[in-house]
């Protein structure tokens, strides 16, 4: 791209879904970037269509008559540049349109370099079919015919640090010989295969694969156990990406070539935005987009064994963490039904104050499967349907926890209190520490009441002290992962003043105690001058008004067995900052137990919901 | 009453079908353009590489893996006979006494020798595949090495879900007509080969007395999802299915629960009764929505059947409408308004509405995504 980022005053991004194709216009306005105006259309990568610009120029159509501004020529391209009060300066756009980028990743140990390339795959934005390890547990023969049977975009194959293993790699690489993979797309081509592991086997893969497949070489992911190496791969997926994958997609090589940045995946484009705006403002983040096939889960936390005394550019010492994880077949339409299967009816009915019918929501469950498009109706399929939400939110969330950790196989000193404390995980995901709390998708986004969502992202996170709230009104951090490539400043001001709305901060310490005991007492002086004050029971959730952009003075002093970030027993000050909920004091002990006496449950699930004005008082007789 | 399909399901009397016909891998097409095909016939076909399984052999002869080479007793790449000494060392110290030897565990040939790991592989002899015409129509297209498109006259009726594969044979039905259920006592001995039609929901003692009585397809307006797991033995989380392991494919066409099929798609299927039919359980509801089928040919247009004039697009005041989601889950209404502008529903939802008459004059207000339409 030739322009300079002060000279772009238009932008127009589109994000290629598998269902919508979503057009954003940004403009610079009084000194900084908005957004203008969105439109969608249907994808049209699928027959009859099979030319995805048809959609982009129906969505940008849509655009161009909200912002009266025109953005098509006449022969059906994008109108570049600007040229009076018509076109933009840059157009760029993610896809994942046709299933996204499918990828299958290889190493020799499952939780090393096999996680490594996991990670590295997961990062750029892939969907991880499967990890091939040494160590699986599967006989070579299955392994040959899962990479047989699955038909990835590309193959990322690990293994070794370097001077390491040789005879592990060269096997993993016979296993992928044996299988002769085929592409997904483009009957006849060969299978982009990725090798980014231990130098010394280069040649032997060359070797055995370079025939068979298209090769690429790269640095190896993880050179040496303390060190994971991840940008070249990394880089090397999204090459690959626009060469193999967009190029075959019906419609993918005019759509490159109107575009002013490559064309990425978009969960790596969200991964972008999200890393951008952490790292700016010091800040730690965790963030879910949970559509109707599946659930991504992002963060960006502190790597605990930053050393402020290296330089935070080397590879093994970066200041923050990015982490992202996809849970396949957890989502609210597509997936519904699997929601159910992996959590079972009582997971989700423990959300619900009332009895449902177990056969009679079985069925519900089925049909929306089966016709994903329609909406609850009636209050008690809403809340049935956010119940169901709570429960893939919660199961993703432990996927991404598990997935999120330090380097395994690195030899760690550790002193007998940390031993205590880090015995169950060496997860990076520390609630306590985290700052926002971001949901996006349609249960989220568009749940008739943002008090729903705030409460949906309460129960299934259970973020600990205190933690703003928020969702992406329309999901176009896609776009913006883009922007922030060519203009980061006009990304992130569209992030924070357009994207997010603001729930609320939310203050939740950590504990568990009896019912009534005192988790602490508060004080809140509010922008207005008026002083809230009193005392938070265990089991008992309070909301107080206070406005997007609003901030106030907390003071909340722990009883002792409750923490809410600076230990237990101790007192907090600070700002607290408010949004279209308000401010939420849960009260109800991390980690967070329903009660099992059916009675108690109801009773408890009522009471809250009804302090934080989620659902109306009739609506929870059911 | 008209055909029920939900927007993009087709029950049609009579149309054109197009399927490809592609094969796995490339292969051999065996029919020309012009061809006339059955169901049963072949049209391409492949061979599939064997299955793979890979043997130490250092580990086994006890050798480095740079000797392995001198160890190994058959050419690469030749037919090899199961039981056949692959490769077999020199015994011990060198005696020629106590050798060890490895035999190949199955028909096929040596792929590669790792001079690094060690590894033999061997590969089992290909696997042949056939593709077949499924329908009963003519080539119209030969896409070389690859498969056939076949293309037939035919009453088309797509379901909203099913399991199992492809499947052929004469269309019984099993019900006295389109609301009654699919109970054990109706499935019957002379229902063997044949694909059996019910009306409302299709039990699951009747599905697994179905499969004991040997027939190949049942079709019917709905099931249970609870009898569902029982015929399975798992829940289906994803609706991706076509690959079960059960000799009876379904198709219901309207959904789960108690919910009978739509008059006007019993009486058509119920039309034809005695003919042949070729069916396909398999559904994908994902970007690529596959439903599953229903396909009788009609190599002439039926008798009486008459070009249906250009489909209504989108509803109107008086289009008749099926609800798809409770509260009025599987019930038919007219539609007597639709106000253009958003309306706040029960659960708080804006959505675009319309409002329906019910058959006992009742009234309600639906959101449009959860209707279907029914032509009339």
């Amino acid at each position: 791209m030739s322009k300079k980022p002060e000279d772009i005053k238009v932008i127009l991004a589109t994000d290629c879904g598998s269902t919508t194709t979503k057009a954003i216009l940004i403009m610079l306005q009084d000194g900084e970037y908005r957004l203008v105006v969105r439109g969608e259309a249907p994808t049209t990568v699928e027959a009859p269509f099979e030319d995805v610009t048809m959609g982009v120029l129906n969505a940008v159509t849509e655009v161009s008559e909200l912002a009266g501004r025109k953005l098509v020529n006449e022969d059906e391209t994008i109108m570049r540049p600007t040229s009076g009060t018509n076109g933009t300066d840059i157009y760029i756009s993610t896809s994942s349109a046709g299933g996204g980028l499918q990828m299958m990743v290889a190493g020799v140990v499952r939780s090393m370099t096999a996680k490594s390339a996991e990670n590295a795959a997961l990062g750029a934005g892939a969907i991880v079919m499967d990890v091939i390890a040494s160590n699986d547990k599967r006989l070579a023969h299955e392994q040959i015919e899962r990479i047989r049977q699955l038909r990835p975009d590309m193959i990322l194959l690990s293994g070794g640090i370097d001077g390491g293993t040789v005879t592990h790699v060269v096997e993993l690489a016979e296993l992928i010989s044996a299988a002769d993979p085929k592409p997904r797309l483009g009957i006849g081509f060969h299978l982009p295969v990725i090798y980014a592991g231990n130098i010394d086997a280069r040649v032997n893969v060359g070797e055995i694969l370079a025939e068979k497949v298209d090769l690429r070489i790269v640095d190896n992911i993880r050179p040496v156990l303390e060190e994971e190496n991840l940008k070249p791969a990394r880089e090397m997926i999204h090459n690959l990406f626009m060469e193999h994958v967009m190029a075959q997609a019906p419609g993918y090589k005019k759509l490159m070539s109107w575009a002013d940045a490559p064309i990425m995946p978009t969960p790596g484009a969200v991964g972008l935005i999200m890393k951008r705006v952490a790292d700016e403002e010091g800040i730690q983040v965790l963030g879910v987009d949970i559509g109707g096939a599946t659930t991504d889960v992002f963060s960006v936390f502190k790597n605990p064994s930053y050393d402020n005394h290296k330089d935070e550019n080397e590879i093994d010492n970066p200041k923050t963490i990015f982490n992202r994880t996809v849970s396949a077949n957890l989502g609210m339409s597509y997936s519904i039904s699997n929601v159910f299967k992996e959590t079972g009816i009582a997971n989700v009915l423990r959300w619900v104050p009332f009895k449902m019918d177990e056969v009679v929501l079985r069925n519900q469950v089925k049909n929306k499967m089966i016709r994903p498009t329609t909406i609850p109706q009636a209050m008690e399929t809403l809340i049935f349907e956010q119940a169901l939400a709570r429960e893939a939110l919660r199961l993703a969330f432990i996927q991404h926890q598990n997935f999120a950790t330090t380097l395994q196989g690195v030899q760690k000193k550790r002193t007998i209190s940390e031993t205590f404390e880090q015995a169950d995980s060496d997860t990076l995901v520390n609630l306590m520490g985290l700052d926002i709390l971001i949901g996006s998708g349609g249960v989220l986004s568009h749940a008739p009441k943002r008090n729903q969502a705030a409460m949906m992202l309460l129960d299934a996170f259970q973020p600990q002290g205190v933690t703003m709230l928020a969702v992406d009104s329309i999901f176009m951090m896609p776009q913006l992962g883009v922007l922030s490539t060519i203009h980061p400043k006009a990304a992130t001001e569209v992030f924070h003043k357009d994207c997010l709305i603001y729930l609320g901060d939310s203050i939740s310490p950590k504990g568990i105690g009896k019912p009534g005991q005192t988790v602490g007492r508060y004080k809140i002086e509010m922008p207005t001058g008026q002083v809230i004050e009193g005392e938070l029971a265990f089991g008992e959730m309070k909301k107080f008004p206070l406005g997007i952009g609003e901030k106030a003075k907390l003071t909340f002093d722990c009883s002792r067995g409750f923490d809410c970030g600076e230990g237990s027993g101790k007192k907090i000050e600070r700002e607290i900052f408010g949004g279209v909920v308000g401010v939420i004091l849960d009260g109800r002990g991390r980690p967070l137990i329903i009660p099992e006496a059916e009675a108690e449950r109801v009773e408890a699930l009522t009471k809250w919901l009804l302090a934080l004005e989620v659902y109306p008082e009739t609506a929870l007789k059911g | 009453m008209g055909h029920v399909y939900t927007p993009g399901l087709k029950v049609t009397e009579y149309t054109k079908v197009k399927k490809r016909r592609i094969l796995p891998l490339k292969g051999d097409v065996v029919v020309k353009v012009g061809d006339k095909v059955n169901p049963h016939d072949v049209v391409a076909r492949t061979e599939l590489p064997g299955n793979v399984d890979s043997i130490n052999a250092t580990n086994l002869l006890g050798c480095d893996p740079d000797d392995l080479q001198y160890f190994i007793k058959v050419e690469m790449n030749t037919p090899i006979s199961k039981g056949q000494v692959i490769a077999q060392n020199k015994g011990i110290f060198n005696t020629g006494f106590f050798k060890t030897q490895i035999k190949m565990p199955f028909d096929g040939h040596i792929e590669s020798v790792s001079h690094v790991t060690g590894n033999v592989l061997l590969r089992a002899n290909p696997i042949p595949v056939e593709m077949t015409a499924y329908l009963e129509g003519q080539v119209m297209e030969v896409i070389p090495n690859e498969g056939v498109v076949v293309e037939a006259n035919a009453t088309f009726i797509q379901g909203i879900f099913g399991i199992g594969g492809e499947r052929f044979g004469e269309i019984a039905i099993a019900t006295p007509d389109y609301n009654c259920d699919l109970t054990a006592e109706l499935v019957k001995e002379e229902h063997r080969g044949k694909i059996i039609v019910c009306g409302r929901r299709i039990t699951s003692e009747a599905f697994k007395k179905a499969i004991e009585t040997g027939v190949k397809g049942i079709v019917g307006g709905g099931v249970d999802d609870r009898d569902l797991k029982e015929i399975l033995g798992e829940d289906i989380g994803v609706a991706i299915t076509g690959s079960e392991d059960i000799a009876t494919s379904l198709i219901v066409t309207e959904g789960f629960g108690d919910i009978p099929m739509a008059e006007r798609t019993f009486e058509l299927i119920k039309k034809y009764r005695g003919r042949h039919a070729s069916m396909n359980g398999a559904t994908q509801i994902r970007a690529g929505v596959i439903r599953p089928e229903l396909v009788i040919a009609q190599p002439q247009p039926p008798a009486g059947f008459t070009e249906p004039t250009e489909a209504k697009v989108g509803l109107e005041i008086g289009s008749v409408v099926r609800i798809i989601r409770v509260p009025y889950f599987g019930v038919l209404g007219e539609v007597i308004d639709l106000p253009p502008e958003l309306m706040v529903l029960e659960s708080g939802s804006k959505a675009r509405v319309l409002r329906v008459r019910f058959k006992d004059g009742a009234e309600a207000v639906i959101p449009r995504a959860n209707v279907e339409t029914i032509e009339t």
